[in-house]
């Protein structure tokens, strides 16, 4: 493994993205950690950049660090966010889920060693979104739509949940 | 070809999983747990583009795969926020362990 460029970025989007989810987990005001996680999901789309994939990065960046973490911020804002989160979770039970993560995580770590796939040389970064907008029209025409639908229900169902009742607060009062 | 093989993408994608599994299961703010889901997903879509180049027959499939799953998880975000402010209005808590109505 040679210190090229390509290592270079990926060491140092890889290093800012974990300390981007260590901050999640050890900041104590909720909008902290949100805006933690910006610094994660924007070395994620640097990291799409080096797989080759720049329409999935900017989707990742618009989506993500804009559309996402800005709902996430109005969510915490509109509802009580100022106290303090005491740790009322007993700690045998930290310990015992962190254990458990670790398991898991080694347990993988253990398929990803033994993984060894030759690399094939691709085109994917030759006209990247000419492929996918070809691809999605092509073969994946019915899930597009499908996906459309199911972005208009959720629209319709969050509206539906998240409104308030008029008429039966009225009645109320 | 690349310099930087095919483990250290999907020991990365792992790393930030298990960082969203963990904020999953202990922390107590909602928004924040809704947060690390979107996290683990995250990783996720790491593995897929990851395998769409170094795969064992690259090809654009898995870049679509990760645009349709960036999509439900926008669309389960915004639903789960629109819960979590019915919630509050009905019992003003944002708590996870507050929420115990259905408890036996």
């Amino acid at each position: 493994m040679t210190f090229s460029g390509e290592f270079l970025a990926f060491m140092s989007l890889a290093l800012v993205a974990v300390i981007g989810g260590v901050l999640l987990l050890n900041l104590t005001k909720v909008v902290h950690m949100v805006v933690a996680l910006v610094f994660t999901f924007v070395s994620i789309a640097g990291i799409y950049i080096l797989l080759s994939a720049e329409f999935v990065a900017a989707v990742q960046i618009l989506i993500y660090s804009g559309a996402i973490t800005i709902i996430m911020l109005f969510g915490i804002m509109l509802t009580r966010h100022n106290d303090s989160s005491e740790p009322k979770t007993g700690r045998l039970r930290k310990l015992l889920l962190f254990l458990g993560v670790l398991g898991f995580a080694f347990a993988v770590y253990i398929g990803i060693y033994n993984l060894d796939i030759e690399q094939t040389p691709s085109d994917l970064h030759v006209n990247n979104t000419e492929q996918i907008g070809i691809e999605l029209y092509s073969k994946y025409i019915i899930p597009f739509e499908l996906t459309s639908v199911l972005l208009l229900a959720v629209l319709v169902g969050a509206i539906v949940l998240a409104k308030r009742d008029d008429e039966k607060e009225a009645e109320k009062e | 070809m690349s310099a930087v093989p095919i483990q250290a993408y999907l020991a990365l994608a792992l790393i930030l999983f298990c960082i969203g599994l963990y904020g999953a299961l202990t922390k107590r703010n909602t928004v924040i747990v809704l947060i690390s889901i979107e996290l683990m997903l995250n990783a996720v879509n790491i593995n897929l583009v990851a395998f769409s180049k170094f795969g064992v027959a690259p090809s654009i499939t898995g870049q679509v795969f990760a645009l349709f799953a960036i999509a439900v998880a926008a669309a389960e975000a915004a639903v789960g926020l629109a819960i979590l402010i019915a919630l509050y209005r009905n019992r003003k808590t944002i708590n996870m362990d507050e929420m115990d109505t259905m408890k036996h």
